[in-house]
């Protein structure tokens, strides 16, 4: 069950065409640009770095730990047994991904694109370890969760998984910011290109801090080391999202 | 989900859930004039929800409200990020869990309509959205618009030009426009309304009662235009002519 | 210098709280201003550089106790000149027992410049303790940029999370960014926690949050709010959150 050192899965899953319900959310970007916090092409690349310092790396890290449970329960297929939550289990993880997002409009966004990724995810990689988060999670895994269990599914490596969630963090606020501000899609993407290495890093920082109930030599459990992951804030981002979903007048979810 | 529900029809749904219809067409066409209107013909008689993509004024909700026809909760409101056509055909994941949500607060339900953003011509709706759509044009828009075609124009289950009313003003001919649409449509219905002067669009609440009760009773499965055609209800409705199905004489 | 101050209540006679424990440990040192209130003095400058300063605090069931500070915490670079700066650090653990409560509400910390400081707090609370924490961050003093600062927080409610945050100063790519701090040159957070409607001096807020200029309480995925602000000053900053705390905890 070895990952192949290059995994397509993962070109699928990071594709804004997946048709997961993503290009519907700006990641805060709407709400920064109606608060002319983003206005042009410096502002936006400040605004990337800092989501992506923060909640992208959170969201990597979730998402690492995420894949590194649905490999693990792919063979014993504990994870997500309705039974009882196992300690280690798919709510457990979802709980440390609640805990690290204290706006209610965030985790509501979070929640959502969780479940329209996973609603997906079922239908193109069918596995039990997906139903069991299903099941595990009614209200709707969060994001970082939804994909990196999908990742794992997909066969993909807990640092892929990561890429994907840091990749998502800042391309998706950078195409609402192309759309709403009428910005040159080339320069934008010259931005993301030049967050590469910070990317990467936090893919590296993902799979190194990821922990499945296999990998964890006791007396330590998998929940300890969730607990542990990173959590960086970006109180901005906080009350943007609150403000954007009072907001008349809005184009994306979030 | 519902294959067991108890329809109203006294029988097993066919397909365990309602018909999805697609309402699409240009900007300003006249798709929430047509929802509501569709709301106020129908929702006495149908079990009925809405999905509306993007901007959802405050006018428009009044007017449903208004209506008295509809539970304000049971119209969902979908964002599509400035991009109402890829949330109606290329990843059509917000609309369906809005589909899907309202069915589980209000299900069992007939019909739910999914209003899409304004788009261009060749908007249409994906197969896994909505199993029959609308697509809806003015004559405002000039009367070549048919006859230039597009998925939206040569594909919807119906065709409904709209706002006959303004057609001497802005130089339209309507049978220009309905000659141009029977060719390129190979006989789907067209249907033209003026929603102003007719706010209940009998003719096409009728078409749209006879797709839903086809699809109730199990038709319609196969590719959309053609299984469901054969259920629609006759008068006014005659594939390939559509000057006499002009809703000025009403049914 | 290394530090471990202690403080636990114990229920005394006739409800009332009594400090079981009160250790200071210079430069943090403890005085009793009244029952149950505790005021943190520093009685030597700093943090500096590698200082590693612990406060332990034990709020035993049924207790209250409310911890203030004098002056604001001034963080400041090693005494060694020349060489890299080393860290310092300050680490805050509190247990809230089964109906206690504790209100710790300490003056700001100011990073001044060449400082490099951590700070770690970690709540253990029973599921219906009430807890007020209050943390205030400074970029600076008056026009300095600040030195380097992580901190990490933790409050797990029954053995669940509740809130888990860590915020990193001095890294001027990340300070300015729209989506972190934006202009603010000051961060902070009011922790509340209790059952809802049983919070000492009101009801503590549930459901939706409330939102001011800069300023926003949040309901937390478990029991309790986050009064979340940003300002371009300390004393902007304190009026931000109280107003905030007003919110959360209605009369």
């Amino acid at each position: 069950m070895s990952a192949p050192s290059l995994n397509a899965a993962l070109l699928l899953l990071a594709d804004s065409r997946l048709p997961a319900g993503g290009h519907g959310h700006s990641g805060g970007a709407e709400a920064a640009i109606a608060a002319g916090a983003v206005r042009d092409l410096p502002t936006l690349a400040a605004f990337l770095r800092g989501r992506l310092a923060t909640s992208g790396l959170v969201a990597a890290c979730l998402a690492a730990s995420a894949c590194a449970l649905a490999a693990s329960s792919a063979g014993s297929g504990t994870a997500g047994d309705p039974a009882g939550a196992p300690p280690g289990g798919w709510a457990e993880l979802d709980a440390e991904a609640g805990a690290r997002t204290a706006s209610p409009a965030q985790r509501e966004a979070s929640r959502v694109q969780g479940r329209l990724l996973l609603r997906t995810a079922r239908r193109i990689w069918p596995s039990p370890v997906l139903d069991g988060l299903a099941r595990a999670v009614p209200e709707g895994a969060h994001h970082p969760v939804a994909l990196g269990a999908a990742a794992g599914v997909a066969g993909c490596a807990p640092g892929e998984a990561a890429l994907a969630a840091a990749y998502a963090a800042v391309t998706g606020p950078a195409t609402a910011a192309v759309r709403l501000l009428g910005l040159d899609p080339v320069a934008v993407h010259r931005l993301l290109a030049d967050l590469a290495p910070d990317l990467e890093r936090a893919a590296s920082t993902g799979s190194g801090a990821a922990a499945s109930p296999a990998s964890v030599p006791p007396p330590r459990t998998a929940a300890s080391v969730w607990a542990e992951l990173p959590a960086h804030s970006a109180p901005a981002l906080d009350l943007l999202a609150e403000r954007h979903l009072r907001a008349g007048l809005r184009l994306f979810v979030s | 989900m519902g294959a067991d529900h108890d329809d109203r029809h006294h029988a097993p749904h066919p397909h365990g859930r309602a018909l999805r219809l697609g309402v699409g067409g240009p900007v300003g066409s006249g798709k929430t004039a047509l929802t509501a209107a569709l709301c106020r013909a129908l929702g006495r008689t149908l079990r009925l929800a809405v999905v509306t993509n993007d901007i959802y004024t405050t006018e428009d909700a009044d007017f449903l409200r208004r209506a008295g026809v509809l539970d304000p909760g049971r119209i969902a409101a979908v964002q599509t990020g400035c991009c109402p056509h890829t949330a109606i055909r290329d990843d059509i994941a917000a609309n369906l869990d809005a589909v899907e949500t309202l069915e589980e607060r209000f299900g069992p339900l007939d019909l739910v309509i999914v209003e899409s953003g304004g788009d261009n011509l060749t908007a249409t709706f994906s197969r896994g959205l909505a199993d029959r759509q609308i697509f809806v044009l003015d004559v405002s828009g000039g009367d070549k618009v048919p006859r230039k075609g597009g998925p939206g124009v040569t594909t919807a289950d119906l065709l409904v030009i709209n706002k006959t009313d303004l057609a001497p003003m802005v130089g339209a001919d309507l049978t220009v426009m309905s000659r141009d649409a029977a060719a390129v449509r190979e006989g789907r219905p067209v249907l033209f309304t003026s929603i102003r002067q007719e706010p209940e669009a009998h003719a096409v609440a009728e078409w749209v009662i006879g797709v839903v009760e086809a699809w109730a009773h199990g038709h319609g499965t196969g590719p959309r235009g053609h299984g469901h055609d054969s259920g629609s209800p006759g008068p006014g409705h005659r594939a390939g002519s559509p000057g006499h199905s002009h809703d000025h004489t009403p049914v | 210098m290394t530090a471990r101050a202690v403080l636990a209540t114990a229920p005394g006679p006739g409800g009332r709280t009594v400090l079981a424990t009160m250790r200071s440990a210079p430069p943090i040192t403890l005085r009793r201003t009244g029952p149950g209130q505790v005021y943190l003095v520093a009685t030597a400058a700093g943090p500096l550089g590698g200082d590693d300063l612990a406060l332990d605090i034990d709020v035993a069931p049924g207790t209250a106790l409310d911890v203030r500070s004098v002056a604001s915490t001034l963080v400041l670079p090693g005494p060694r000149p020349g060489s890299a700066p080393e860290e310092s650090s300050m680490t805050i653990t509190a247990r809230i027992g089964a109906g206690a409560s504790l209100r710790f509400a300490p003056e700001p910390t100011v990073l001044a410049a060449g400082c490099r400081h951590r700070m770690t707090v970690r709540l253990e609370l029973a599921p219906d303790a009430r807890v007020l924490w209050r943390e205030e961050i400074v970029f600076g003093r008056y026009g300095e940029a600040p030195g380097r600062c992580r901190t990490r927080f933790d409050a797990v409610v029954g053995g669940r999370p509740l809130l888990r945050q860590e915020f990193t100063v001095g890294d001027p790519a990340i300070d300015a960014s729209p989506a972190v701090y934006g202009d603010a040159r000051c961060v902070g957070g009011t922790l509340i926690t209790g059952p809802p409607g049983t919070a000492g001096s009101g009801s503590l807020l549930a459901g939706e949050a409330v939102i001011g200029d800069g300023w926003a309480v949040l309901p937390l995925a478990g029991p309790g709010v986050l009064v979340s602000a940003l300002a371009p000053d300390a004393a902007g900053l304190r009026r931000r959150l109280e107003r905030g705390e007003t919110a959360a905890l209605p009369r």
